[in-house]
């Protein structure tokens, strides 16, 4: 470490610090890494890494120097980050959590990753490896992981929250500066609020989806999950755009610099959010929502409130019946997207069958786990004949109806505010095996899921245990710019995102 | 309305998945108690609905769209088959489907 960041941990540093530091020649990509990698092995017990390649990390650093010595200065350049296991990768192996692609080998990048990497045309970021997630993306506590559950920072005996658990806990720890996550019903800000960090999921179809390991495809979005606001709106701006030739459902929307938006409104001023009106559907704060997170979400916002928002009334009268819909589905899509897990040209084989039928049905069922299977199962029986209208028709209307809802409520606020999950993160094998009690915890994430809307989790401070809190803030379509600065400003006021776990890390 | 065990069969089979028999009941189990939860859906009136299928048709202005027909990838065959199970002279290997 070079002489002027001696006395400066620079795991401390945001994606925004290191960045300035590092076009500043303060310290190197290489050190910058070096110093991550070191820490990701100190704390490898916490299970947030599948794979780690330090030489692989290190030429990166190397080609991002060479980039700064010869003059070049981007908002991330040298700056390292990390990838949820669901973004397939060149350079790493991809397993999306499972058994399934253990070994396995992308021949090409994610448009995610090349958009941020280091090659010609992205965005000069260092990979420091792949981060641990529920089975393809399946789970709200990263313990359907194939290979090891992930540990809390905050309490090592707890969950993370999933899918994107490891990416939420290696930025809680300051293993990484930032990670890249997803979400289909939540896997973004329920990790980002059970460990007490900032994250947002895009309206759909602003990040391209191209590379991104498939569940269910109407649903799924890439995501930037770091400690701050303004980290997310950098690495946001790199990471959306069109991709027009790759994914046909990528918005073809020209890209936007939110970051720029977010340092535009600098100027302290008293009341910087004057005029925002923010909905609280009344179903997000009823009995169903732990009196600890009610607090910690309630005195958010009323923070907000001092900023100059003011508070409305709002009704979402389907959030209940986002659960069922969601999970009739996001299953229905699975099974279909999880049909290309043949063992015939990637993936698991089963070493014993006797013909082409039993060989598909042994590497299967060898290589899905419990949550995959119970979700294939599932999604199978809601599109087979006879049922397909009753459940899978059904749940289609109903989605209409819930979009429909919303534009409803954003017809009086421009925001809407409610909590991400209706407790802290629980320990670590507390909800058994029983799959309707860990989807009915997604209750507050599912329906702007379903719609397609934006939303984050913003750190709202601590519960139960000690534990973070998240506020989740719900846009409407393409305004990512919106909510991200109203998380900004209240992220000027409070330090609960600067917040880290304790000393031991 | 409640699944069997017939019903659990006729679903492994189609999703080509084979469960083992002490897995059967377990799962039968399960997925009883997850469409308790779906039944919820029928008490919603959607007359008329129509049913959404993807968000982006909610998105006004954003169309779908098909790009020119055209090869625009390079062949990268071997990489594409580094993780393959079983492969010979470039072709995937399966078991003999037609005798």
């Amino acid at each position: 470490m070079t002489s002027s960041m001696n006395n400066m941990d620079l795991h401390d540093l945001g994606v925004a610090e290191l960045a300035a530091q590092l076009a500043a020649g303060a310290v190197s990509s290489v050190e910058v890494t070096q110093h991550f990698l070191n820490r990701m092995a100190q704390h490898s017990a916490l299970g947030a890494f599948l794979a780690v390649d330090a030489d692989v990390s290190l030429a990166q650093a190397r080609a991002a120097d060479a980039r700064l010595a010869a003059g070049e200065r981007t908002p991330l350049l040298g700056v390292p980050l990390a990838h949820k296991d669901v973004f397939v990768t060149r350079d790493f192996p991809t397993t999306a959590g499972s058994k399934m692609l253990e070994n396995y080998r992308s021949p090409f990048d994610a448009t995610v990753v090349s958009r941020l990497g280091i090659q010609a045309g992205g965005a000069g970021m260092v990979t420091l490896g792949k981060l641990n997630c529920d089975e393809f993306a399946m789970g709200s506590g990263n313990e359907n992981s194939a290979y090891q559950p992930v540990q809390n920072p905050w309490d090592t005996s707890r969950v993370p929250g999933g899918s994107s658990g490891g990416s939420a806990a290696a930025v809680a720890a300051r293993l990484v500066p930032a990670a890249t996550g997803t979400d289909t019903g939540g896997s973004i800000r329920q990790p980002a609020s059970l460990t007490g960090i900032t994250g947002i999921k895009p309206t759909y179809g602003r990040c391209s989806r191209y590379g991104m390991v498939a569940f269910a495809s109407s649903l799924d979005q890439a995501g930037p999950m770091a400690r701050s606001a303004l980290d997310c709106a950098l690495l946001l701006s790199a990471m959306a755009g069109p991709d027009p030739d790759r994914d046909s459902t990528s918005l073809d929307l020209p890209a936007v610099d939110y970051a720029a938006d977010l340092l535009a409104s600098q100027p302290a001023r008293a009341k910087p959010l004057a005029g925002l009106r923010i909905g609280l559907p009344t179903q997000f704060f009823g009995a169903g929502c732990a009196p600890d997170v009610l607090a910690a979400v309630r005195g958010a916002l009323a923070e907000f409130e001092k900023l100059g928002a003011t508070l409305v009334d709002v009704s979402l009268p389907l959030t209940e019946l986002s659960i069922p819909v969601y999970y009739v589905i996001a299953p229905a899509e699975a099974s279909s997207n999880l049909s290309r897990f043949d063992g015939v040209r990637y993936g698991h084989r089963a070493a014993h069958y006797t013909d082409l039928t039993d060989m598909y049905k042994k590497s299967r069922s060898e290589g899905f786990g419990d949550e995959a299977t119970r979700r294939i199962m599932i999604g199978t029986y809601v599109l087979s004949h006879g049922y397909y209208d009753a459940y899978y028709l059904k749940a289609q209307k109903i989605r209409r109806l819930i979009a429909q809802d919303f534009q409803t409520a954003f017809a009086q606020c421009d925001v809407i505010a409610g909590p991400v999950s209706p407790t802290v993160a629980w320990k670590i094998g507390e909800k058994g095996d029983d799959p309707v009690a860990s989807y009915l915890a997604d209750i507050y994430t599912l329906s702007s899921s379903l719609a397609g809307l934006p939303g984050m989790s913003v750190p709202a401070g601590f519960g139960a245990g000690g534990m973070p809190v998240g506020l989740q803030l719900i846009g409407n379509y393409f305004k990512e710019a919106q909510l991200l600065g109203a998380a900004h400003q209240f992220q000027r006021a409070t330090d609960w995102h600067q917040k880290a776990p304790g000393e031991k890390l | 309305m409640a699944l069997t065990f017939e019903d659990i069969a006729r679903v492994a089979n189609l999703a080509r998945l084979e469960l083992r028999p002490d897995e059967t009941a377990h799962t039968l189990s399960q997925l009883n108690g997850f469409f308790t939860l779906v039944e919820q859906m029928q008490a919603v009136n959607t007359d008329g609905v129509e049913p959404l299928a993807h968000p982006a048709a909610l998105l006004g202005e954003v169309a779908l769209r098909l790009r020119d027909d055209i090869a625009s990838e390079p062949n990268q065959r071997e990489a594409s088959q580094v993780s393959a199970p079983a492969v010979e002279r470039g072709l995937f290997l399966v078991p003999k489907v037609i005798e």
